[in-house]
């Protein structure tokens, strides 16, 4: 596995902790060299400040051999605070220079010569010039363990010596080291403070990417899985993955949705067509079998028996010819408007069917005016949809029927509270010779989609464990008229 | 209205006495001047004696306060203060000009020593002779413990005083002296013990850092001293204050504080030896 593979879980807190980590190596490395540079320019500012304040007021004590006042004079800035006094000691060397006073006056004894104070200070003896207008004289060397700066003491040409400032450079480092270690702490801190925070935001960042592409990966495996939209409650780019996925989703679940309703009017439309044409096909030579039986009847003389056998083929012809018909639902009969009357109609011949069983029904029917509905067919429809009920309903149950119109449609809700259907049962209810009960061909409910989807309505059924009920939405003006040209034998 | 105007010439009464009374006390303000012959850096303290002499002399005191003898001494002899407490080595030399006012006692006895001192870590020496070719701080040159007793040795041991040390040099006070051993810059130096002894009472971190490699014989104490032309009364007022000192508490306060016991009025006697030494080393 390489680096670049880790999870983001993983990749951003560690970049995030690199960034934090080289931020932190930066800024502490420019702090560094700025303080060390600081460090020298206050060095050398300090000495020339010292220089400057206190060579005037050396000249007087040289001037009068005060020994004492000169020693007071240049152990004074040690005398508040040794510590933090940069400098290591101020030395007062004559002409001769030998030392005329020091801040260390164990170390730098007076009287002795400057050359035998020390390696440092040999060289500096050697290089100092002692002009009597020469000016502030440094030595920095880089292998020489202390640094100087040299003041000549002088009034008016007159030089009476020379104040020499000595920095050790070990002090010197003692305090970078100080600083140094400062920052090293405070850098320490910042990133104990900050690198946990780094990880906990980088995790967080990366959960609802990692729930989503969880949800995505199993989308191929068909697990429509919904997100909370609550884990995530932002606009940022990953509030949008969120609300994408869930957009996603519901597009899939509609297209399955539809894919199932293509499939199954898919299945109807083929049922249909095949249907209709075997209708047809046994349709034509079963009116020319039963015109001859007509007449055969009519005009032969048949003996009893012929006649008794004829009369059972004409009966089974017959029979043959309603379920014929019953499967080429004839639109093109002359159109009436459906009137009030009509379903009136229909609820007189249906009452016995209900009285049979005790059935109560609940009629709660009311059309304004006639409608362009053709009334044949809405009569059909609806006594086949009311003898479902009433049989579904069975003993002592209760059926009703609702109508509505709306502005361009007709609503049609017919209802039991028999038992509940299954699942599997609603998705195939309407195809012909599916019967659910031990009476009826099981074209009733085939014959109803039929007309419905002729008319250009919609038919549907819901069922809970209360009651079960068909819906049928049909519109006014039916956009199409599918034309299955048969013709039916009286 | 009677009454108001009673009132008011009262009120203008008490007001004009008491800038009289202001006046009067302005006029005689007495003036001591305080020289390094005690550890005369302790402004406090000497803020407190200040007000302790004004309470008690009912007058106005100041104190003026200068490093060198020499500028006490011009001081006198220009009759710029009234009184002076100065080392004996002055007193002896300005005797026409001056009148012994009183002599501190210390540890009980008018008298003080010289003490030779030298850095904690040299164990060597014994005595000033043994420093010869050091460098060696001096206190003043108008001092008799810190100057005239050490080249007094010397020159009784049959050297010259001028060239026996290195290198010399003057810190104008005892206390600076002690200092200039301390930090190692001397590698001797010649005190006051009373000096010393304050110091090792106030600041013993400095006093252990030095020796006192030798004692001398007894002097007659600092004294403190009158200009000829001080009045009868002044004199005696203060002299009387200043022996009273150790009878009230915040008088053997400040005593205590200075390290003293008393004061007495003192022989001039006392500085006889001083005096002695001068001549020995004025017939050279």
């Amino acid at each position: 596995m390489r680096l670049f593979d880790l999870s983001l879980r993983f990749k951003l807190p560690l970049w995030g902790g690199g960034l934090i980590l080289l931020t932190a190596l930066a800024v502490s490395t420019s702090f560094i060299v700025q303080a060390w540079d600081n460090l020298n320019q206050d060095l050398l500012q300090n000495a020339e400040d010292i220089g400057r304040t206190m060579a005037p007021s050396l000249f007087p004590a040289l001037l009068h051999d005060n020994v004492w006042g000169a020693f007071e004079i240049v152990s004074l800035p040690f005398s508040a605070n040794p510590e933090s006094a940069i400098h290591e000691s101020l030395i007062v060397i004559d002409n001769d220079k030998r030392v005329y006073v020091s801040s260390m006056p164990e170390k730098h004894p007076v009287l002795s010569e400057l050359a035998e104070l020390g390696p440092d200070y040999q060289a500096l003896a050697s290089d100092l010039p002692m002009a009597s207008d020469a000016g502030i004289f440094e030595r920095a060397v880089r292998g020489a363990q202390r640094i100087f700066v040299a003041v000549p003491i002088a009034n008016d040409g007159v030089r009476l010596g020379t104040l020499i400032v000595t920095y050790n450079k070990s002090l010197l480092w003692q305090r970078f080291s100080r600083l140094l270690n400062g920052a090293f702490w405070i850098t320490l801190l910042v990133l104990v403070v900050l690198l946990p925070i780094t990880f906990y935001w980088g995790r967080r960042m990366m959960l609802p990417m990692r729930l989503v592409t969880d949800r995505i990966r199993r989308i191929g495996g068909g697990n429509l899985e919904a997100l909370n939209p609550a884990l995530y409650p932002y606009q940022d780019e990953v509030g949008q993955l969120y609300v994408a996925y869930q957009t996603l989703l519901s597009k899939l679940q509609e297209k399955a949705e539809f894919e199932k309703e293509m499939v199954k009017s898919e299945r109807m439309a083929a049922v249909g067509r095949l249907a209709a044409g075997i209708a047809h096909e046994i349709n034509n030579p079963l009116g020319g079998m039963l015109n001859a039986i007509s007449t055969l009847k009519r005009h032969g003389s048949p003996d009893a028996v012929t006649q008794k056998t004829v009369s059972l083929v004409e009966r089974g012809l017959s029979q043959i010819r309603d379920t014929v018909a019953a499967l080429l639902i004839e639109t093109k009969v002359k159109k009436r408007p459906l009137t009030p009357g009509d379903l009136e109609d229909v609820r007189i011949l249906v009452t016995p069917a209900a009285n049979k069983q005790s059935t109560q029904l609940s009629w709660s029917v009311e059309l304004p005016a006639t409608l362009p509905l053709p009334s044949t067919l809405m009569r059909q429809l609806l006594i086949n949809l009311m003898l479902n009920a009433i049989a579904a309903a069975g003993q002592e149950g209760h059926v009703s029927v609702r109508t509505q119109v709306d502005e361009n449609r007709f609503l049609l809700m017919v209802g039991n509270d028999g038992k509940s259907m299954q699942p599997e049962q609603l998705g195939r209810l309407f195809e012909p010779f599916t019967s659910f009960s031990e009476q009826g061909h099981g074209l009733g409910l085939w014959i109803c989609y039929t007309i419905v989807n002729q008319l250009g309505g919609t038919i549907g059924a819901e069922s809970t464990p209360e009651f079960t009920r068909f819906n049928v939405i049909i519109p006014f003006e039916p956009l199409h008229v599918t034309d299955p040209a048969q013709n039916l034998p009286d | 209205m009677s009454r108001l105007f009673r009132l008011a010439i009262i009120a203008i009464c008490l007001f004009t006495s008491s800038l009289a009374a202001l006046g009067g006390k302005e006029a005689r303000t007495i003036r001591f001047a305080m020289t390094p012959a005690f550890l005369h850096d302790q402004h406090a303290l000497l803020a407190e004696w200040r007000d302790y002499l004004e309470a008690r002399t009912n007058r106005p005191v100041e104190f003026v306060q200068r490093d060198r003898y020499r500028d006490t001494m011009d001081l006198l002899q220009q009759q710029k203060v009234e009184f002076a407490w100065i080392c004996d080595y002055p007193f002896v030399m300005l005797k026409k000009d001056v009148r012994l006012l009183a002599v501190a006692l210390n540890e009980g006895k008018p008298t003080y020593r010289s003490y030779l001192i030298v850095p904690a870590r040299d164990v060597q020496t014994h005595s000033v002779k043994d420093l010869k070719g050091s460098v060696f701080a001096y206190a003043d040159p108008y001092s008799n413990t810190g100057y005239l007793v050490p080249r007094f040795e010397i020159k009784q041991s049959g050297q010259d005083p001028t060239s026996f040390f290195k290198r010399t040099f003057f810190t104008w006070s005892h206390r600076k002296a002690i200092d200039a051993v301390a930090v190692g810059m001397a590698q001797g130096a010649s005190v006051d013990s009373y000096v010393w002894d304050a110091l090792n009472k106030v600041r013993p971190d400095i006093t252990a850092k030095t020796r006192v490699a030798w004692i001398s014989e007894e002097y007659g104490f600092p004294p403190l001293v009158a200009q000829n032309n001080v009045p009868d009364a002044d004199f005696l007022l203060m002299q009387d204050v200043l022996m009273n000192m150790k009878n009230d508490t915040h008088g053997r306060l400040l005593l205590a504080r200075l390290n003293l016991t008393g004061f007495i009025a003192g022989s001039p006697k006392l500085y006889d030896r001083v005096a002695e030494m001068m001549r020995l080393f004025g017939e050279r």
